[in-house]
């Protein structure tokens, strides 16, 4: 029983964690740190 | 090389929106609210302490995200415990397995506290320990959270084998009505 509700919450829950970081929060990160001096300017190309 | 901490927020995203989306169950609300806590984050990485578990310090920022969204929106939408609890009393299928519909509603019925837990521990792989300090309660509280939170859904699944009718409306009344610790 306990399995079958663990799965149900797991399957919801492991299919976003599975997906593609969206553009919006790379986009919004990026911008954080290109707004703030402090950040550290550690290599912007990670690569993808 | 020092590491600046908020470099490290990316790698959390994944986990971020996986719960902001158990909580929700709207895709479009969880991404603004991981938006919002990621903004928060940002501003207030001074108030997180390097070599501390970042993800339990992310996931906090955003149940407080989300627990202020809640709080306007209940105001908004009252009790719809009544209309929807009358369509759960089906028998689960031949092998008890539980619909992912079916799970969805009963889901959404639980408690918001016994949501998180149930996300946290039963899906997020945290441990009790995590679990306790992202909500800001003690151990044993998130086991009972956790506890009450399965046994209620057994009990509007229908599915009441083993035992797990103990905790009955009682209790979970009891657990409604303690506070959010949300701040």
């Amino acid at each position: 029983m306990q399995e079958e509700i663990d799965s149900n919450l797991k399957r919801a829950y492991d299919d976003v964690l599975k997906e593609d970081i969206p553009d919006r929060f790379t986009e919004l990160l990026a911008k954080l740190k290109d707004a703030d001096p402090t950040a550290g300017k550690k290599a912007d190309a990670d690569g993808d | 090389m020092v590491t600046d901490p908020r470099d490290e927020l990316v790698n959390h995203v994944p986990a971020m929106r996986a719960f902001a989306m158990s909580l929700t169950r709207n895709s479009a609300l969880a991404d603004d609210m991981v938006q919002d806590a990621l903004v928060k984050a940002w501003s207030n990485i001074d108030k997180f302490q390097v070599g501390t578990n970042m993800r339990a310090w992310l996931f906090t920022i955003l149940r407080n995200t989300f627990y202020s969204h809640y709080r306007k929106r209940r105001r908004e939408v009252e009790d719809v415990d009544g209309d929807l609890s009358a369509g759960l009393a089906q028998k689960p299928d031949h092998d008890g397995r539980l619909q992912m519909r079916d799970f969805n509603s009963a889901f959404e019925q639980l408690n918001k506290e016994q949501q998180e837990a149930l996300v946290l521990v039963g899906a997020g792989g945290f441990s009790y320990e995590e679990a306790a300090e992202t909500c800001g309660v003690a151990v044993g509280t998130v086991k009972s959270r956790v506890n009450r939170g399965r046994a209620r859904l057994a009990e509007l699944m229908g599915l009441d084998e083993n035992g797990v009718l103990e905790a009955t409306d009682a209790v979970t009344a009891g657990i409604v009505a303690e506070n959010p610790s949300a701040a």
